[in-house]
């Protein structure tokens, strides 16, 4: 009995410290000079920033009217990670993300219709309705998918960038995961190599205090996520706010900069950020392992919001301006949803397409009774 | 921006909701995560919460209404927008009704459920002309492969009643194709399967003798009749004469009418006979030059052909006016094909050796069965032999193939017990029927004949001599 | 026509098609400057320098998922697993990531890779260093499977492999690497997907890869001398996709098989060979087909029962004359 209390003591005591965590949580601010962006730049970024919102709500909603089925991981609350990160790479470049990937796809520039098409499983979705929401590509926009296994797409990343290095070219990658990846094995083979080669990769973890349900910090032998890449010498890295986009924006920058050409080296950067819905549509957004003061204190913080007051602040952007981006926004996506509505469901004679991209005799040979 | 509030699934198995309270009024303003509504579902009492901030414009379901899922309940937005269209939407959405699993028929009704499923083509109501039928696509998928005849066998072997017949699909295959009853034929395989060797030996014999294998296997245990493999079914059926059939139907009335049969009834015992016929086997098997096995039809053919050369009274015909003895006898051989009987000619037997006989006469049965005869082969007869031994028959009379004056129906060999200096003993005894035309042969020519024959064949070594 | 080793027919593969085009490369442990753990890789390091020759550290799922990532943009990796027991560490990025990306993503990445090295027994390795892989792999959509048994044939499918626009799985066999054989001086290509018939026989139907093919070869020597039994060979060569006609055509011709493979008897190849006969031959089949497999164990240590739980000559004999009917 005695033991219960204390471990229910201890419990409690842990979701009070995670109450007041902010302060251990809050990563170095990184002052960053409006000056150095014109204003199509930062336009830009709120734009993006407005489209994932939107498109992801819209999903929220599609997604409770049975129209999107499956696994459905929402990045509400987390879009300067991806818009600052995207937008300081370019065309030619690399991006990797694991299953929370509708907004990376967006912002890289898989098209709106082809990504909710691709929820819905239509053969007008990106991947042809084959993957669905964990499986986003883009090979025209260099997207390297959209990976379900956690943490095993860093390795498909590090190879990547050995390819750049050995063809001679410029390019980066820029490889997003989440928190609970640093404590696996391929986090650990993949930057020790990189780090070994000196290999052109930028690796962003989207730090959201939750792997799936679990505090990171309930798992994890370190205090701060970045540390990890200490044991990989020559690779540089850094604590930075997620929620803001130009700090986001300005580190992504100097890490590629850094990673290309011949004399690259890596970057490891811990991105601190918050998603306001639940780990999938399948889960609570607070009430089990998040308190809602967490997610409504955190939601105080919303990246969007923040951006757009400090453009407005500093008369880069007018309430117009906002509001015609917003809507702009939910265009983009109302007609992405009627899109995908109206696009068909593969047929069956499809089953077959794209198992093997040479010749297989016999593909189907012993499959019967259909 | 206007939010719907839809009712939410909230459960993978959930269908529908019942709204028990709205924890909201008109005119409310909400931030995102609020709780709008308390739903009971199908597993437990749970919230609805607002995806997004806004004032709450309108409620569109009453307390203890029970809801579908995906249905609308409820509408954000700013205070002043215009709502009119999503609320008419969701107007018609619920006149229409409908179960979420029905196929979606318009972008307005919401309870579509089809991404839940498999999308099947056919369950989608928007219009695909370009689908094809299930069949279709079976058909074009690659070398999808569908059961083949082994089907039929299949239910063949179930309807075997007691006594279940154990054959390999090959051996099966070969002794329908030679007209054989394979439940007649010893299995040599494990628990008395039958395989091809003992099928092989079979034909080769003209018929299943009790060691068409190895005379020292164990003897297969008895086995239920031929019938039990069929399906049993029978039906009204005007089955087309075939030219062959004519043909039988044409001669034979043409003999069985003007031709005055009698017939002569004989047992015979075969053991002597069969233990050469083994021997000779064996070592025409060590023989590099390999002719094939030698059969108990050849035999009886060969031993007919002698009988014949020392009762040249029967190896002839009636001609009207005179009795025709031939020069040579040429043995007829009754072949059973797919739709009917062909007697092919084995010409000159007297002169032939008995392996140079079996290979005349596996060569005449494999080109009967082929269709591959010409009239030469099957003209000319002077005498013919049929056995029906194979098909369980222990004896039968044959109707004579004019204008020959005779021919000998053979039964089954059998092991039976008979008599023999005052005991029981075991013996192979094998009975045959000649039926003889009475205008060319009287009774004790054709019991002459007989004897003959017999003795020749239970004595075998006075061949050879 | 030369006589080599199926190690050095390897070696001359690897080194023709890295001549041949400089999108392949080699990574896996010990490849380079130890020339190979079994010497495959011997002088490779020193011609194509150490961007194609790479030495890897022991991390097979890092560096089969590196491989898999150099494909994605376009490269044609080779990856080597020194054996392929230690493979299963990267089992989740060959079958969640090599197979099935290109099918995940509509089409629109392929991976062309091989994953190469030696599978099965040695000689008193144990447990953990003797698994047969094959069929882990087989069963996998996605993924082509080879497993060639002699010098020429290793020379001819691995180049096919590299050529290979899918990821391939390719096993070779430590007691197979001093193997010698013929092959011919010009450029040798074997097509994936074909078996081959090593030796022609009437009565029986031995089906066989890899180090099995030696053990048929020697029963039916045996068959032929002491039972007057011709015994047909078919060595698979690929296990994925089967040559499935190959095979029928000869279970027509024999009436029976008998099908030998190294590893365990649940879900090995043989069970996919047997239900593929008799689908697509069982009307020709005069006896049911027989299975010779390792035994249902791990491998013994002691050198005694690791003979007794390989299959053998002799153990192929008496499963041919069983289903000869001569037993």
């Amino acid at each position: 009995m005695e033991r219960v209390e204390q471990e229910v003591a201890t419990e409690r005591r842990s979701q009070e410290d995670r109450r007041t965590r902010g302060d251990r949580r809050k990563p170095e601010h990184r002052e960053v000079s409006l000056e150095s962006y014109d204003r199509e730049e930062l336009h830009g970024m709120l734009s993006a920033m407005l489209l994932s919102r939107r498109f992801e709500e819209k999903c929220a909603e599609s997604y409770q009217m049975g129209r999107i089925g499956g696994f459905c991981h929402l990045y509400i609350g987390q879009e300067a990670v991806a818009v600052g990160g995207i937008h300081a790479l370019r065309e030619d470049d690399y991006v990797f993300t694991a299953y929370r990937d509708h907004a990376q796809a967006i912002v890289r520039g898989i098209e709106p219709r082809a990504v909710m098409a691709e929820l819905y499983g239509r053969v007008d979705g990106c991947s042809k309705g084959a993957g669905g929401s964990m499986h986003m590509f883009g090979r025209d926009v260099n997207f390297m998918g959209g990976h379900g296994i956690v943490g095993t797409h860093l390795p498909l990343a590090a190879g990547v960038g050995y390819a750049i290095r050995y063809r001679g070219g410029d390019q980066v990658v820029l490889c997003y995961f989440g928190d609970s990846v640093v404590n696996g094995g391929p986090f650990h083979e993949a930057f020790n190599m990189v780090a070994k080669w000196n290999l052109p990769v930028v690796y962003v973890v989207e730090n959201n205090s939750y792997g799936m349900g679990t505090d990171i910090d309930r798992v994890a032998a370190v205090d701060h996520l970045v540390t990890r890449a200490c044991a990989y010498e020559g690779m540089h890295a850094e604590r930075i706010d997620g929620q803001d986009v130009l700090a986001m924006h300005d580190a992504v920058s100097e890490a590629v900069a850094r990673a290309r050409g011949e004399n690259g080296r890596p970057t490891f950067i811990e991105a601190i950020t918050y998603r306001y819905l639940g780990h999938s549509m399948s889960d609570a957004a607070h009430g089990t392992y998040r308190t809602k003061e967490e997610v409504q204190a955190e939601r105080q913080n919303d990246p969007i919001a923040t951006f757009s007051d400090q453009l407005m602040e500093a008369d880069l952007l007018t309430r117009e301006e906002y509001d015609e981006m917003n809507q702009a926004a939910i265009d983009a996506t109302e007609d992405a949803a009627e899109f995908a509505e109206n696009s068909p469901h593969p047929d069956v004679t499809v089953t077959y397409d794209n198992v093997y991209a040479d010749e297989f005799p016999g593909l189907g040979r012993r499959d019967a009774w259909r | 921006m206007a939010t719907r509030v839809v009712m939410a699934q909230l459960s993978p198995t959930m269908e529908e909701g019942k709204l028990v309270e709205w924890k909201v009024k008109e005119g409310d303003e909400v931030s995102q995560g609020d709780v709008l509504a308390e739903v009971e579902t199908d597993k437990a009492n749970m919230d609805i919460e607002a995806m997004s901030g806004g004032t709450v414009r309108a409620l569109l379901a009453s307390q203890g209404d029970v809801v579908e899922v995906g249905a609308l309940i409820g509408v954000l937005g700013d205070p002043n927008e215009d709502i009119s269209a999503i609320v008419e939407q969701a107007g018609r959405a619920s006149k229409d009704g409908g179960d979420p699993e029905a196929s979606g028929t318009s972008e307005e009704d919401g309870a579509g459920d089809e991404s839940a499923a498999t999308p099947e083509a056919e369950s989608d109501a928007e219009p695909e002309a370009e689908t094809a039928e299930p069949e279709a696509k079976t058909a074009e998928a690659p070398e999808a492969r569908q059961s083949e005849e082994s089907g039929a066998e299949a239910s063949e072997a179930r309807k075997a009643s007691s006594g279940r017949v154990k054959v390999s699909p090959l051996a099966r295959r070969i002794a329908e194709d030679a007209g054989i009853d394979v439940a007649r034929i010893p299995g040599s395989g494990p628990g008395g399967r039958v395989v091809k060797s003992d099928v092989e030996a079979a034909i080769a014999s003209g018929g299943p003798a009790p060691e068409a294998a190895p005379a020292d296997e164990a003897r297969a245990p008895a086995r239920a009749t031929v019938s039990a493999l069929r399906p049993a079914r029978l039906e009204e059926e005007r089955v087309e004469l075939s030219q062959m059939r004519k043909t039988i139907a044409k001669r034979l009335v043409q003999s069985i009418g003007p031709v005055p049969h009698f017939f002569l009834t004989m047992e015979i015992d075969m053991g002597r006979a069969l233990d050469l016929r083994k021997s000779l086997n064996e070592r025409l098997a060590r023989r590099d030059d390999g002719p094939a096995k030698v059969g108990v039809n050849d035999l009886l053919v060969k031993v007919a052909a002698e009988a014949l050369a020392r009762h040249p009274e029967i190896n002839a015909s009636w001609d009207g006016d005179a009795i025709q003895r031939h020069g040579s006898a040429d043995i007829g051989i009754a072949v059973a094909v797919p739709d009917g009987l062909i007697t092919p000619v084995l010409r000159e037997a007297d002169r032939k050796g008995l392996v140079q006989i079996s290979a005349e006469a596996a060569d005449l049965i494999e080109r009967a069965r082929n269709r591959k005869l010409k009239p030469e082969d099957y003209t000319g007869a002077t005498f013919s032999i049929s056995n029906l031994g194979m098909f369980g028959i222990d004896e039968f009379t044959a109707i004579i193939n004019p204008p020959e004056a005779a021919i000998l129906a053979v039964g089954g060999t059998v092991e039976k017990p008979v008599v023999e200096d005052g005991e029981i003993v075991v013996r192979r005894r094998m009975r045959v029927t000649m039926s003889c035309d009475h205008r060319v042969i009287d009774g004790a020519m054709g019991a002459a004949f007989l004897q003959t024959f017999r003795a020749m064949l239970e004595n075998p070594l006075e061949l050879v001599s | 026509m030369a006589v080599i080793t199926y190690r050095e027919a390897l070696n001359r593969a690897l080194r023709e098609e890295m001549q041949r085009d400089g999108d392949v490369f080699l990574i896996g442990e010990e490849v380079g400057e130890y020339d190979g753990a079994y010497k495959v890789s011997k002088d490779l390091l020193d011609e194509f320098g150490e961007w194609r020759v790479r030495d890897m550290p022991i991390a097979e799922n890092g560096f089969a998922g590196m491989g898999i990532g150099a494909a994605m943009a376009g490269l044609r990796p080779i990856v080597e697993f020194m054996t392929w027991n230690f493979a299963l560490l990267a089992y989740d990025a060959i079958v969640n990531s090599a197979a099935k990306i290109r099918y995940m993503s509509g089409g629109q990445f392929s991976i062309p890779i091989v994953f190469r090295g030696p599978g099965g027994a040695a000689l008193q390795l144990s447990a953990q260093h003797s698994q047969v892989p094959d069929p882990w792999y087989a069963n996998i959509p996605g993924l082509k499977v080879c497993a060639p048994a002699t010098p020429a044939d290793a020379m001819g499918l691995l180049k096919s492999a590299i050529r290979d626009d899918d990821p391939v799985v390719f096993i070779e066999g430590e007691l197979l690497y001093n193997v010698k054989g013929e092959v011919p001086d010009e450029e040798h290509v074997v097509p994936i997907g074909k078996a081959d018939v090593k030796r022609e026989g009437a009565d029986v139907t031995l089906v066989c890869h890899s180090k099995m093919v030696k053990v048929c070869t020697d029963a039916a020597e045996k068959l032929a001398e002491e039972y007057e039994v011709e015994a047909e060979v078919v060595d698979l060569r690929t296990i994925r996709p089967l040559d499935v006609d190959t095979i029928v055509d000869s279970v027509k011709k024999t009436n029976r098989a008998v099908v030998v493979q190294e590893g365990w008897p649940y879900s090995g190849i043989g069970a996919q060979v047997v239900d593929d006969i008799q689908r697509e031959a069982f009307d020709f089949l005069d006896a049911p087909i027989a299975r010779v497999s390792s035994l249902d164990v791990p491998m013994h240590y002691a050198r005694p029962i690791e003979k007794h739980i390989l299959p053998s000559a002799d153990a192929v004999v008496s499963a041919a004359k069983h289903v000869c009917y001569l037993d």
